[in-house]
């Protein structure tokens, strides 16, 4: 699957694995690549994982508080939040209180149903990796990321927001606005 | 007039399959040749669950025509016409059961003085 | 009324330009109709049973002149040249084609008129009292706290995909006009002893499945921490709000489950968080919104001109006026209340053609404003006395004068089985049908404030549960049946209706209403007693007793 992470398509460095093989075995992890873990698989193996060189990525499940991730971000390489479908948008709060509270600088990965129609509001909550589901969608990326450029509310994200931006201009008359509605409209 | 989507798939008597139509949402019925058709009359209609599953099959092999696809009752007229079952099938095919609004404004509904 | 400025209508254009490449990429099947609907209905794009419906916003129920005018081009261009205005300050379109959409939501944009969130699980169209900023009873105009929020919620990065859809209501007078008591939030604006202004903030009221009055979850709230709060109400609802079960999805259910004291133990912690951080809103912000609000030119004038002493005179003038009209804040002003709902026609709708007289008739006579209200009728709020007889003129030649309003046949109801993919019976035919009976203007003004409230489905559309009488139709064997509850009310007491006993058919609707009403005259303590109040003194068991004795 395709990796953008800001704004750039990327080899995905970090290896995925799982908790249990098709056979019921429990994988063995890799040597010396980064690997990402479910918070089950991370758990366990939390003291193989402290005395090994390798960069750890954790999948914080998206119905556990995220303020629990805590401990464990010192020695994290890589988040990933997850999002079930698209519909489901619990892990928008958890990205914006991972980055503005937990204060987590390092990267922030979307991973699951990751649709172009979301990438946007994925990156102003604070995600800065994309694992699109769709091919296409990823070809999208620069075009999704900018079909905005008025943003009306503040996040962590740095981009402008009109809570602030608008003061101290003065508003037109409604009757000079209903004249130029009407020279608009003819 | 239960919703549509959640119905277990039980035939009793007959039925056809309907949707809307994507582009404009006008309602579509599913014929015997595989496509859809705006009349009901052209409806394939069914007696049996296998049938109208495998009509249901290929209704939902491309969303870009129509959506919504759900078996709905029909009932065979005289001169085997096809009419539909329930009322709401009904309103979907004869439209709202009350006049609409008119283009002209009604006339004034006090009463005189 | 609000005026947007070029970042609004930057916005306005983006979002337009952003559906019609959704609406291309669903017609190239790039789209699955699962990853679509969301998306429309974020725009306001229903699919109902003939056709796509279009649900656009009239944010805190105010509209100028122009934006109505070009509803009507919409309902003439776009559809069949009529809308129908909702019970939360929108207005629907219901035979519009998916293809034209785009091209339909582009024309509305260049006034500044939209869909965006009138559906799906986000913040929706935040709505007050139709009265606002005319009314003498207000403590602030609602409709500043309601922009400040429109702008907030629109297209907010991370409550866009909530558990389910999350509706606030605002009202600055203590008269609630706009519902807050059954809303997700309801923001209650007064002032504490020290003058201050703030907010109630209510949570957890609702109707549709499992109806709730809202909770308070704290008695005063500084309007400067208003989006702090509102984040903190939607931080906890997204994470924690179920969504395993989209019928216990609504904040309500949660607030039920885990108890309003602990819900507001949750808010209040996460307040604590960001409440000095970047969503406060300070006095120069404020300022700068309520800039934005322009204001009539008011003139000096008397109350009772000699022009509307000399038409009283005219009995149905006479009887529009005490029924229509209603005191304004200024002298010689009056707020005029237009019914939709003239005898036998569906409740709300309003033809092309009437929507243009309307407009007219604001730019002529009330500074070029109209409002809309949760009742389904529209308003004119600043209309000097002197023109109240030449606006009635007009208005009675279009249709517009019916004087009924809050009268049994000003019925609030849902599209219903007519229209709606969700309903399980008609609510429209039975309006019709009810307000036919009662189309007597004398009977009705006998019968006093009433109001009747049908919904097609358990979905509530019609704010059954809180209609004086409340009217829900429900499928039984293939037919419609209606359950019929008395004493629910929307305002400030706001109630749900107790249930009266089996439900009847279709047909036998109309008689039982008017054997409520029988029953109702009977039993009042005076004619000074009205409908709701009845029934709470004997509660529904007399009704029960006389109505069912004989059917």
């Amino acid at each position: 699957m395709p990796l953008i992470e800001n704004g750039k398509l990327v080899e995905d460095r970090f290896t995925r694995v799982a908790d249990q093989d098709e056979a019921g075995q429990v994988p063995p992890l890799p040597a010396s690549t980064p690997v990402l873990l479910s918070l089950d698989r991370y758990l366990k193996e939390a003291d193989a994982l402290a005395n090994a060189y390798v960069e750890v990525g954790l999948i914080w499940p998206n119905n556990k508080p995220i303020a629990e991730i805590a401990p464990y971000l010192p020695r994290l390489a890589l988040v990933a939040l997850h999002f079930p479908t698209f519909r489901d948008g619990r892990a928008y709060s958890q990205a914006r209180l991972l980055r503005e509270r937990l204060g987590w600088k390092g990267p922030l990965r979307a991973t699951g149903n990751v649709l172009r129609d979301q990438f946007l509001i994925m990156s102003r909550a604070g995600f800065d990796q994309i694992v699109p589901s769709k091919e296409a969608d990823a070809q999208a990326f620069d075009d999704a990321m900018h079909s905005y450029t008025v943003f009306y509310q503040p996040t962590g994200d740095g981009r402008k927001s009109l809570l602030r931006a608008r003061l101290g201009r003065a508003a037109t008359r409604l009757e000079d606005q209903a004249s130029k509605d009407r020279g608009a409209a003819a | 007039m239960a919703a549509p989507q959640q119905q277990k798939l039980k035939v009793n008597g007959t039925v056809a399959v309907t949707a809307n139509r994507l582009t404009d949402g006008a309602v579509v019925w599913r014929t015997a040749a595989g496509g859809w058709s705006t009349a009901l009359g052209d409806a394939a209609v069914v007696t049996t669950a296998p049938e109208a599953i495998a009509l249901l099959e290929g209704a939902h092999k491309r969303d870009t025509d129509a959506v919504g696809a759900y078996v709905a009752p029909v009932i065979l007229g005289e001169n085997g016409a096809i009419l539909p079952g329930n009322l709401r099938e009904r309103i979907r095919v004869n439209g709202v059961t009350f006049e609409l609004p008119a283009s002209e404004p009604p006339a004034s509904t006090l009463p005189a003085a | 009324m609000y005026v947007y400025d070029e970042f609004d209508r930057a916005f306005l254009a983006e979002r337009v330009a952003d559906f019609r490449d959704q609406v291309e990429r669903r017609l190239s099947g790039a789209l699955t109709e699962d990853e679509f609907k969301p998306l429309r209905l974020m725009n306001g794009v229903y699919l109902q049973l003939h056709a796509y419906m279009l649900r656009i916003a009239i944010p805190y129920g105010t509209l100028s002149s122009n934006q109505l005018r070009r509803m009507a081009h919409v309902a003439r261009v776009y559809d069949r040249g009529y809308g129908h205005f909702t019970t939360r300050q929108n207005i629907q379109f219901n035979w519009i084609k998916l293809e034209d959409l785009p091209q339909a939501m582009a024309d509305l944009a260049e006034v500044g008129v939209h869909g965006i969130q009138t559906s799906g699980n986000c913040i929706r169209n935040v709505t007050t009292d139709q009265w606002a900023g005319a009314t003498p009873e207000e403590f602030d105009d609602p409709r500043i706290w309601a922009e400040i929020l429109r702008q907030y919620s629109t297209f907010h990065p991370e409550f866009t995909y909530l558990p389910r859809k999350f509706k606030i209501a605002i009202t600055a007078a203590p008269k609630d006009r706009a519902a807050t008591k059954v809303h997700d939030v309801g923001l209650r604006l007064h002032r504490n002893a020290e003058g201050e202004l703030g907010f109630e903030v209510l949570v957890g009221g609702g109707l549709g499945r499992t109806p709730f009055v809202g909770k308070s979850i704290r008695p005063f709230l500084p309007v400067r921490h208003v989006l702090s709060y509102i984040e903190a109400i939607m931080r906890v609802y997204n994470q924690f709000g179920r969504r395993d079960n989209i019928y216990k999805a609504r904040i309500k259910i949660l607030v039920h489950e885990i108890g309003a004291e602990a819900f507001a133990e949750a808010v209040e912690a996460e307040w604590a968080n960001i409440r000095d951080g970047a969503l406060k809103l300070t006095d120069e912000i404020i300022d700068d919104i309520r800039a934005r609000f322009l204001y009539p030119d008011f003139a000096k004038l008397e109350d009772q001109p000699a022009e509307l002493t000399a038409a009283l005179e005219d009995p149905r003038f006479a009887a529009w006026y005490r029924n229509s009209v209603h005191k304004h804040k200024v002298p010689g002003y009056s707020i005029v209340t237009i019914s939709l709902k003239p005898v036998g026609a569906p409740p709300g709708d309003a033809t092309a053609d009437q929507m243009d007289v309307v407009a007219d008739l604001a730019d002529a006579y009330g500074f070029h404003e109209i409002r809309v209200g949760h009742e389904q009728n529209l308003c004119l709020p600043n209309v000097a006395q002197m023109d109240l007889p030449e606006l009635w003129r007009q208005l009675d030649a279009a249709g517009l004068a019916t004087p009924n309003v809050n009268h049994i046949s000003d019925i609030i109801a849902c599209p219903g089985l007519d229209y709606c993919a969700l309903a399980n019976a008609r609510a429209i035919p039975v309006a019709q049908e009810i307000s036919k009976r009662f189309a007597d203007l004398d009977r009705s003004r006998g019968i006093g404030r009433l109001h009747v409230n049908i919904s097609g489905c358990i979905n509530a559309c019609g704010h059954h549960h809180v209609g004086h009488i409340g009217i829900l139709g429900v499928e039984k064997n293939g037919q419609e049946f209606y359950q019929i509850t008395l004493g629910g009310r929307a305002d400030e007491h706001a109630q749900l209706g107790t249930l009266l006993g089996p439900a009847v058919s279709y047909d036998q609707v109309p008689g039982l209403i008017e054997d409520i009403v029988d029953a109702y005259l009977e039993l009042r303590s005076s004619p000074k007693e009205l409908f709701v109040d009845t029934v709470h003194r004997l509660g529904v068991e007399p009704f029960k007793e006389r109505v069912y004795a004989t059917h």
